[in-house]
């Protein structure tokens, strides 16, 4: 047969064959084995997608943490310092009350004693006066008891008493 | 210690099988050269070759002496609306007519099968008119073998692609996943274009490994292989055909613009004379017959090469024996580079088959050409 003369026969069963082997091929090979292909590299994709994500969301997550950490550093420190300031505000107060209860207990005090001083003083001069009386009196008893001595003084002072 | 004598191992295993696989060649070469000795007393290096990439009516397997061996395959003749089909057997390796039908041995026509008819003087012509053979001959069993053959990788593959979904592929299918890969994304995509070329992609791939497959079985050198199918015109004929088909049905409206005016080019060319639409009219038949040429001719070629580097051994053999065994020497190391070099040639021609359809039909759904002539 010759070499470059095509064959009828030859090309009526490779068209034959071949268009069978391409059908079949395409319907039952190629379609399944390429929707795998596709499907696998699509879901290595998206398996690649989601880690970025996972880690985008995971440093998203770090930084939210952070984010929450420092708000709470920031909140408990707020906290000490309102602590430290009602702390020192009642400290403060207290030592204002105690101060004013001082004075005013010193106050009540001192006006007490002066009271009772005073009162000390009235019934002392009471006292002194009643005292004063008594010895007066006695002592005019004893000068009085004398009429000898009366009589002398009484002249003395009638010498001394001129009549002009 | 344990990598080196692994190493050894490995060695001597490669060894082994290249000299069983020099043995076969030898052998498998030495029955071909002996039948053509047997038929005609002395060694006709050209006519052995031209029978052993032609196609034939029966499948020559081997030689001992004066017994052939070979497998009779079925004739399918239509002549004069009449149908006879029988075994090529009846022919008695193309020495006996049956039923008025026997194998031209000479003239044009030698090695197909023609009618004769008995003249007044009883001697037998040849008939001018040839039947239409639709015989299953070497190469339609052989094609069929392929055929067969590929059906039943890839819808094998296909069944374990659709088994284990996703997972990553194991054996045949990791085999030849990265050439579905290769053929998908560097030769369609890439020609065709990101959007269009999934409807060629069966075709595509379906040629690809026809071709490849083929070329491969070709380089076998006994029963199932050895017949040089992709190195049949009627064979590439065909695929060009399917390839020439396809371009021109998805032919879009720039495409054919393209070819009755081809932008960019002098008016003058176009106009009194129609110089540029005939050339690329002219283009439009060359792409698809120089596909067919190529694939023909390196295919061919290649067997040519391989039986030449055989046929040395006999033809230096008959001048003196010994003379024979020396240059088989020479011949094996040549023809397993060729062997080797064929390895590649099936693969580079599958390749180049498959990129130029596919730039064909790239080109023939383009949506704007470019300012430039092709």
């Amino acid at each position: 047969m010759g070499l470059v003369t095509p064959d009828f026969g030859l090309i009526f069963w490779m068209t034959l064959s071949f268009g069978i082997l391409l059908y079949i091929l395409a319907k039952f090979a190629w379609k399944p084995i390429l929707a795998t292909l596709h499907e696998r590299e699509q879901s290595i994709e998206d398996a690649l997608n989601q880690a970025d994500k996972a880690r985008e969301e995971m440093l998203a997550l770090k930084s939210d943490n952070e984010e929450l950490l420092r708000q709470a550093k920031e909140e408990r420190s707020a906290i000490l310092k309102d602590a430290r300031i009602i702390r020192d505000n009642i400290i403060e107060e207290s030592k204002t009350k105690a101060n004013q209860e001082y004075h005013r207990i010193l106050e009540a005090a001192k006006e007490s004693i002066h009271y009772e001083k005073m009162a000390a003083i009235t019934e002392l001069k009471n006292q002194i006066a009643t005292l004063s009386i008594d010895i007066a009196e006695k002592i005019l008893k004893e000068e009085l008891s004398d009429k000898e001595r009366q009589k002398k003084h009484i002249d003395n002072m009638m010498d001394n008493i001129s009549f002009n | 210690m344990q990598v080196t004598s692994r190493f050894k191992r490995y060695n001597k295993k490669a060894v082994i099988i290249t000299l069983l696989m020099l043995l076969t060649f030898v052998a498998s070469q030495s029955v071909i050269a002996n039948e053509e000795k047997a038929a005609s007393g002395k060694f006709n290096a050209g006519e052995m070759i031209i029978e052993h990439i032609s196609d034939a009516h029966e499948w020559h397997i081997m030689t001992f002496g004066e017994t052939h061996v070979s497998i009779p395959l079925p004739v399918i003749l239509f002549y004069d609306g009449k149908l006879s089909t029988f075994c090529s057997s009846k022919f008695h390796h193309g020495k006996e007519t049956y039923n008025g039908f026997k194998i031209a041995e000479e003239g044009i026509h030698k090695g197909k099968i023609v009618h004769v008819s008995k003249d007044v003087n009883g001697q037998e012509a040849e008939d001018t008119k040839l039947p239409l053979d639709f015989s299953i001959t070497k190469t339609v069993l052989s094609l069929f073998f392929g055929v067969f053959l590929m059906g039943f990788i890839f819808l094998s593959i296909s069944k374990s692609y659709r088994k284990r979904g996703v997972a990553a592929p194991k054996g045949l299918q990791s085999l030849l996943e990265p050439i579905i890969i290769f053929v998908r994304d560097d030769i369609a995509k890439s020609s065709i274009g990101e959007k269009k070329y999934q409807k060629y992609l069966p075709f595509l791939l379906t040629v690809f490994f026809f071709i490849f497959l083929n070329n491969l079985i070709g380089l076998i050198p006994f029963f199932p292989g050895g017949v040089n199918l992709t190195g049949n015109i009627a064979i590439t004929l065909t695929l060009a055909v399917f390839t020439f088909l396809i371009t021109t049905f998805s032919g879009n409206r720039a495409y054919w613009v393209h070819i009755v005016n081809a932008p960019g080019v002098p008016w003058w060319l176009k106009i009194p004379i129609p110089l540029m639409p005939i050339v690329e009219l002219v283009g439009v038949f060359t792409k698809p017959f120089v596909l067919m040429v190529r694939l023909f001719a390196n295919i061919t070629a290649g067997h040519i090469i391989a039986l030449g580097f055989v046929s040395l051994i006999f033809i230096f053999g008959e001048m003196k024996p010994a003379l024979g065994y020396g240059v088989s020497v020479v011949s094996i190391i040549f023809y397993v580079f060729m062997g080797l070099l064929e390895l590649l040639v099936a693969f580079i021609q599958a390749y180049v088959f498959t990129l130029l359809s596919a730039l064909y039909f790239g080109m023939a759904i383009e949506e704007h050409h470019k300012e430039e002539h092709h």
